[in-house]
C-alpha cells in the first residue's frame, strides 16, 4: 500500500514537472496555445507503473536479489544446458552459418544493414578495451573512426591509394592519435580523462570542419572507391556481399584477439587498473605502459572500423563524428557489459538493428539510448552480460585437481 | 558459463529480425530524407508532397492502371544512415526516388542509385558537384542549385548594388560554406573587394565579437550563407549594434520564421528566391491539399518535392513504364506544369524553367524584387 | 578606433563571459559537493529556456500585461527548473552513491541524452523564436556600440545572482553546512548535517541559476531549440575547470576568462577558432594544472 502511494505521489510530482514542456504546445506563428493534457495523463500513468517497477527493483537490489527469478529448476537447468560443451560448440556452428549464408539468402538491404551493425560491433569492441578492460572513460572514441575514415579518403584522393592499402595506415594513424592523446593524459583521473577525451573529439572534428585545404571542411569526400578484389570489377550487390565478408572477418579476428588479450599480461594488467589504480601501481604494473596500450589498442580498432566506413559510405563529412556517436558506442559498450565481449556484440547488434527493424521505435532512438545509460547504471551496472574473468586457484591449497577455471 | 546461451540468444535474435519483407503489386515511389531526428523539419514536407501527389493519382485510378505506393526512408540527414536508407529502396525495387533531401547524404546515396540504375530526384540537395560533375546521369533536383543562386546574388550586388567591399559570414556547413565560397569568387571577378570571410559558431551564446568585427571590416553588404536560425541571431546582434549594414542571403533564409524572429529587424534584408508562383492554378492546388490534409501551411521544400512527385508521375505515363532510360529522356523532353511552373530538366540534370529572383523584406515581408534570373 | 574595438570586444566578452559563470556555478556547487560532473547540467540551462519561452507563449496569448511577463516566464523557469535539478539528482544520481566514480558519470551522459530527445519529442526540432520583451533602455543609448539591453540587464542579473549566492553560501546556516559538507562529507554527517538534504539543494541552486541564464540568453539570442545546451554546457564546464573546479568565485572568474578569450580570439583572429580555443583550453588546464586558476591542489587519497 506505502508502495503504491509512493508511486502516486511519483506520477503526481512528474506530471507537475513535466507540464510546461510536455503539456503546453505553442503555436508561435499565429499565437495559440494547446494544451496536452492527454499526453500528461499518459505521462502519469507510466511514471506511475515505472514508479511501481522501480520501487519493486530498488527493495530487490537492497535485498541483493536478482531482478528476474528463474521458475524453480529453470535456472540449475540453463546452467546445466549451457555448461555441456557440444551444445555450445553447436550454438556457434548454428550463429556461423548463419553469419555465412546471411548475404546470400537475404535482401541486399538486410546485407547493408548488418556491415552497419557490425561496423559498431567492431568499434564497441575497440572502446570495450579501453572502458571495459581499462576503466578508461573515453568520450571522443569517435575521433579515432574519423581519423581512419579520414586517412582513407585522404590517401584516395590526393595519392590515389586503394583500400588494401590504406587500412593498416589507417588503423596505425589511428593509434599514433591514440598515443598522442594518452601520453598526455596519463596522471589524469577517471572524470577528467573523460572530459578531455571529449575535448579532443570534438577538436578533432572542428579541424576537419576548419582545415578545408586539406579535408574539404564540411562538403567531406565524396566518391570513395568500395573495396577491390584483384582488381576484379564487381557489380553493388557482390561488392556490398563483399564488404560484408570483410567486415565479419574483421569483427572474427576482433572477437579473437580481444578474448586473447583478456587473459593475457597485458589483458590482465588492464583490468588490474580498473580495479584500483593505485594498488596496480603498488604491484609493481608498469602503469604508463599499460594506460597507453590501452589507448593503442582501442583507437587500432576504431581506424579500422573507419577505413570500413569509408569504403562502405563512399562518402565522408565531419557530422558523421559527432559526440553523440561517441556516446552511441558507449552505450553499448554499457549495456552489453563492460569487458564482456559476448555482451558488447549483442548490445551493438541490438541497439543497431532494432531500430532499422522497427521503423516506429526509431524516433526514440537516442531517448532509449539515453535511458539504456541511466538505468543499467542503476541496476546492473555489470551490463546485460557481466565480464567474466579467469579466476586461479592455487592447487596446492586446494588438493590436486581442478586447477582451471571456476 | 554461460555463453553458449548467450550465442543461442544472439543467433534466435538475428533469425527473427531478418525474416524477409512480404512484397505487393505497385507501383513504388521511394521517398528518402529526414523523417525523424533533429533535420526533421527540412524533411517531412516533402514526404507530404509526395504523398499527396500520389494520393491525387490514386484517386483517379492510379498510373498505368497501377496504384500507385510510397515507400518512405528515414535518413535523418546522415550519410551514414543515407546508404542504408537507399539501399532499403533499392531492394523494395522502387521504380523512382524522391530524395535525398540533404546534399550528404545525396552524395553518400548517389552511387548506389547509379548501379541500380535508377532515377533519383532531389527536391532540395543544392550542392552544385551533384549535377555539375556529370558523375550522376541519372540525378535530378527541382532546386536551383548553390551555383545559380550565386550567379544572381552576384550579379545583383555588382550591378544593382554596385557593392564594393563585401564580408561573408557562414555557418561552416556545406550549403552555407557553398554559398559563401561560390560569391566570393564570382564577386572577386566582378572586381569587389573581400574585407571578412569568416565561419560563425551556430550554437554560441553571443555574436557580439564577430558583428563588431564586422563594423571595423566597414562592407558594403554583408553576404550571409547558411539557414535561417543563425541569420536571424546575427541579424539582431549587428541591429542591436546598430550596425545597419544591408545583409543578403540564400533561400535558407527567406522563412516566415525568419522574419518573426526578427521582427522589424530584418527590415531591408535581401535573399535569392524562386520566383514568386503562388498564382499558378498548380501552386494553389499543392497548398489547398496540404491545408486540407495537415491544418497547416506547408514546409521546407514542399513545392520543390510536389513538383519533382508530378515530373516523375509524368514521365512514367509518358514512356508506359519504368524503363530507366526512357524515363531520363521524358524528365528531358517534356515539360511538366509544376507549382514551381513548367519544369523540364537540362542535360546535367537541373531543373530548367525554374526562375529566380531576389526578394527584400519590407513592411515586415518578403517582397519581390525586379531582379531574376531563369535556369536553363 | 581601436581602443574602441577593444572595448567593443571586451563587453561582448563581458556578456558571454556572465553566461559561462552563471552555468558554470551549477558544475561547480555539484563538483565541490559530491565530485560529480553533471554532464546534464546544460541541458538545464536549455529547459530553463524552454519553459520561459513556452509560459511566455501561454501568458501573452491569455493576455498578460507585457512588461510582466519576462518575470514571470523567468521565475516559472527558475522553479521548474530547480524541480528538474532536483529530480534529476533523485533518480539518476542518488542510488548510485557509492558506486564506481565512472558510474555516475554514464549515468550523468545518459541524463543528457534523454533530456535533449525529451525536449524534442515533446516539442520540436525547430529553432523557436523567443519573444521580445525586453524594454528598451533609453540611458544605455550612449554606451549602445558596446551594450545592448539584453547585455545590460545579463551583466546586471548574473552579478546579482553570484553576489547573492556568495552570501548565502558565507553567511547563512545551510549555506555554511554546503561548505562543511564539501569539505568532509563524514564528518559533516557526525555533525548532525543531512547530506542528502544539501545535495539536493546543492543541485535545485545549480539549476535554479542555469535556468537563469538560459532565460536570459534565449532573450539575448531570441530564439531556443533543443540542442542548445551541449555547447554552452561544455563551454560552461570548461569555465568550470579553468577557474579551479569546486571553487565558486573560481567559476566567475573561468567564466568571464574564456568569455572575454574567446570574444578576443573571434575579434583579432578568426571565428572559426572559437571553439578550438575553448576545447583546447579545457586539455591543456585538466592536463597542466587541473586545479584551476584560483582552485587547491588536492592529494589523491587512497
Amino acid at each position: 500500500m506505502r508502495r503504491i502511494l509512493k508511486a502516486v505521489l511519483t506520477a503526481i510530482w512528474f506530471m507537475a514537472l513535466t507540464l510546461p514542456v510536455m503539456g503546453i504546445k505553442l503555436n508561435t506563428l499565429d499565437q495559440t496555445v494547446q494544451w496536452r493534457f492527454d499526453r500528461i495523463l499518459w505521462l502519469g500513468a507510466g511514471v506511475f507503473a515505472l514508479a511501481v517497477i522501480w520501487d519493486w527493483c530498488f527493495s530487490r537490489k537492497a535485498r541483493g536479489l536478482p531482478l528476474l527469478r528463474l521458475p524453480k529448476g529453470w535456472g540449475a537447468g540453463l546452467r546445466n544446458l549451457s555448461g555441456r560443451p557440444h551444445l555450445k560448440t553447436g550454438g556457434l556452428a548454428i550463429l556461423t552459418l548463419f553469419m555465412l549464408v546471411m548475404p546470400l539468402t537475404s535482401s541486399f538491404y538486410q546485407t547493408n544493414i548488418m556491415i552497419s551493425a557490425l561496423l559498431y560491433v567492431m568499434l564497441a569492441l575497440g572502446l570495450n578495451i579501453v572502458v571495459g578492460l581499462a576503466g578508461q572513460l573515453v568520450l571522443g572514441y569517435v575521433a579515432f573512426y574519423a581519423v581512419g575514415a579520414y586517412a582513407y579518403g585522404l590517401l584516395y584522393q590526393f595519392l590515389g591509394w586503394g583500400f588494401w592499402a590504406c587500412l593498416p595506415v589507417g588503423g596505425i594513424l589511428a593509434v599514433l592519435f591514440g598515443l598522442a592523446l594518452g601520453f598526455p593524459v596519463l596522471r589524469l583521473r577517471g572524470d577528467y580523462l573523460a572530459i578531455v577525451t571529449l575535448g579532443f573529439g570534438e577538436i578533432v572534428r572542428l579541424a576537419l570542419q576548419n582545415w578545408t585545404s586539406l579535408t574539404g571542411g564540411p562538403r567531406g569526400i565524396s566518391d570513395i572507391p568500395r573495396p577491390g578484389f584483384f582488381g576484379l570489377e564487381m557489380d553493388i550487390n557482390a561488392s556490398t556481399t563483399y564488404v560484408y565478408y570483410l567486415v565479419l572477418a574483421a569483427v572474427v579476428i576482433t572477437i579473437i584477439m580481444i578474448s586473447r588479450l583478456k587473459n593475457s599480461r597485458v589483458g590482465l594488467a588492464l583490468q588490474a587498473l580498473r580495479e584500483d589504480e593505485i594498488a596496480c601501481e603498488a604491484m609493481g604494473i608498469d602503469i604508463t605502459r599499460v594506460k597507453l596500450s590501452a589507448f593503442a589498442l582501442g583507437s587500432c580498432w576504431a581506424g579500422f572500423a573507419g577505413v570500413i566506413f569509408a569504403a562502405k559510405t563512399t562518402y565522408i563529412n565531419p557530422s558523421s563524428f559527432t559526440f553523440m556517436e561517441s556516446a552511441m558506442i558507449l552505450s553499448m559498450v554499457v549495456l552489453g557489459g563492460m569487458g564482456s565481449i559476448a555482451g558488447v556484440v549483442i548490445a551493438a547488434m541490438i541497439l543497431i538493428l532494432a531500430p532499422e527493424y522497427l521503423r516506429a521505435f526509431s524516433e526514440y532512438r537516442m531517448l532509449i539510448f539515453g535511458a539504456i545509460m541511466v538505468i543499467m547504471m542503476i541496476f546492473r551496472p555489470q551490463g546485460l552480460i557481466s565480464g567474466e574473468r579467469r579466476r586461479y586457484r592455487i592447487s596446492a591449497l586446494h588438493g590436486a585437481h581442478n586447477g582451471g577455471r571456476a | 558459463m554461460k555463453k553458449g546461451m548467450t550465442w543461442l540468444a544472439a543467433m534466435a535474435f538475428c533469425v527473427t529480425l531478418t525474416a524477409p519483407a512480404l512484397a505487393a503489386e505497385s507501383l513504388k515511389i521511394g521517398v528518402q530524407g529526414a523523417h525523424s531526428g533533429d533535420l526533421a523539419s527540412y524533411g517531412v514536407p516533402s514526404l507530404n508532397a509526395a504523398k499527396l501527389v500520389v494520393d491525387e493519382a490514386n484517386a483517379k485510378g492510379g498510373v498505368l492502371g497501377q496504384k500507385v505506393e510510397v515507400i518512405a526512408q528515414d535518413d535523418q540527414c546522415k550519410p551514414e544512415m543515407a546508404t542504408n536508407a537507399a539501399t532499403k529502396l533499392i531492394s523494395d525495387k522502387v521504380a523512382v526516388v524522391i530524395g535525398p533531401i540533404c546534399s550528404g547524404p545525396t552524395k553518400a546515396a548517389l552511387p548506389l542509385f547509379q548501379e541500380a540504375n535508377l532515377i533519383s530526384v532531389s527536391p532540395t540537395a543544392t550542392t552544385p558537384g551533384l549535377t555539375e560533375d556529370g558523375k550522376n546521369p541519372l540525378f535530378f533536383r527541382t532546386v536551383a542549385n548553390d551555383n545559380a543562386q550565386a550567379r544572381l546574388t552576384s550579379d545583383f550586388m555588382l550591378n544593382k548594388l554596385k557593392a564594393k567591399k563585401i564580408a561573408y559570414l557562414h555557418d561552416n556547413g556545406d550549403y552555407g560554406k557553398g554559398f559563401a565560397d561560390n560569391n566570393r569568387v564570382l564577386m572577386e571577378k566582378g572586381g569587389a573587394e573581400t574585407v571578412l570571410f569568416e565561419a560563425v559558431t551556430p550554437d554560441a551564446v553571443d555574436f557580439s565579437a564577430v558583428v563588431r568585427k564586422l563594423r571595423r571590416a566597414k562592407p558594403d553588404i554583408v553576404v550571409f550563407g547558411g539557414y535561417q536560425p543563425v541569420a536571424s541571431k546575427l541579424i539582431q546582434q549587428m541591429r542591436r549594434d546598430r550596425l545597419t549594414t544591408p545583409f543578403i542571403g540564400p533561400d535558407g533564409v527567406k522563412d516566415e520564421t525568419f522574419l518573426k524572429m526578427t521582427g522589424k529587424d530584418s527590415e531591408g534584408v535581401y535573399a535569392s528566391y524562386p520566383k514568386d508562383t503562388s498564382t499558378l492554378p498548380e501552386y494553389k492546388k499543392a497548398r489547398e491539399a496540404h491545408v486540407k490534409a495537415y491544418g497547416s501551411e506547408p514546409g521546407f521544400g514542399y513545392y520543390n518535392a510536389y513538383a519533382a512527385a508530378q515530373c516523375l508521375l509524368a514521365a512514367i505515363e509518358k514512356t508506359g513504364g519504368t524503363d530507366t532510360a526512357k524515363l531520363k529522356e521524358a524528365l528531358r523532353a517534356n515539360p511538366v506544369e509544376t507549382p514551381l511552373g513548367k519544369l523540364s530538366f537540362n542535360e546535367k540534370g537541373d531543373a530548367a524553367g525554374m526562375a529566380l529572383s531576389i526578394y527584400q523584406v519590407k513592411n515586415g515581408k518578403f517582397v519581390e524584387l525586379d531582379h531574376s534570373i531563369t535556369l536553363q | 578606433m581601436d581602443i574602441q574595438f577593444f572595448i567593443e570586444l571586451f563587453f561582448g566578452g563581458l556578456t558571454r563571459g556572465s553566461i559561462y559563470a552563471l552555468i558554470a556555478l551549477g558544475y561547480t556547487l555539484v563538483y565541490g559537493i559530491i565530485e560529480l560532473i553533471n554532464f546534464a547540467h546544460g541541458e538545464i540551462y536549455m529547459l530553463g529556456a524552454f519553459t520561459a519561452l513556452l509560459v511566455a507563449g501561454v501568458l501573452g496569448v491569455y493576455g498578460f500585461p507585457v512588461g510582466g511577463i519576462l518575470i514571470v516566464a523567468a521565475l516559472a523557469a527558475v522553479i521548474w527548473c530547480a524541480a528538474y535539478g532536483y529530480t534529476l539528482e533523485k533518480v539518476a544520481y542518488k542510488p548510485l552513491r557509492g558506486a564506481p566514480r565512472l558510474s555516475p558519470l554514464i549515468s550523468a551522459i545518459g541524463m543528457s541524452i534523454f533530456l535533449q530527445n525529451y525536449v524534442l519529442l515533446a516539442q520540436t526540432s525547430d529553432f523557436v523564436p523567443f519573444p521580445r520583451l525586453l524594454p528598451e533602455m533609453e540611458f544605455l543609448e550612449y554606451v549602445n556600440y558596446v551594450m545592448g539591453p539584453s547585455d545590460f540587464l545579463i551583466l546586471l542579473v548574473s552579478t546579482l545572482a553570484m553576489v547573492s549566492l556568495s552570501l548565502f553560501i558565507r553567511y547563512t546556516r545551510m549555506g555554511k553546512a554546503m561548505r562543511a559538507t564539501a569539505q568532509n562529507r563524514k564528518m559533516a554527517l557526525l555533525l548532525g548535517i543531512n547530506a542528502d538534504r544539501i545535495i539536493s539543494l546543492t543541485f535545485i541552486i545549480g539549476s535554479g541559476l542555469a535556468a537563469l541564464g538560459g532565460v536570459l540568453i534565449a532573450s539575448h539570442m531570441g530564439q531556443v531549440n533543443f540542442g542548445i545546451g551541449f555547447l554552452a554546457g561544455l563551454k560552461a564546464f570548461t569555465a568550470a575547470v579553468l577557474g579551479g573546479i569546486g571553487s565558486i568565485p573560481g567559476a566567475m572568474v573561468g567564466g568571464l576568462v574564456l568569455g572575454l578569450a574567446e570574444s578576443f580570439t573571434t575579434g583579432y583572429f578568426s571565428g572559426n577558432y572559437e571553439d578550438i580555443l575553448a576545447f583546447g583550453i579545457l586539455i591543456l588546464i585538466l592536463i597542466f594544472r587541473p586545479d584551476g586558476i584560483l582552485g587547491k591542489a588536492k592529494v589523491q587519497k587512497v
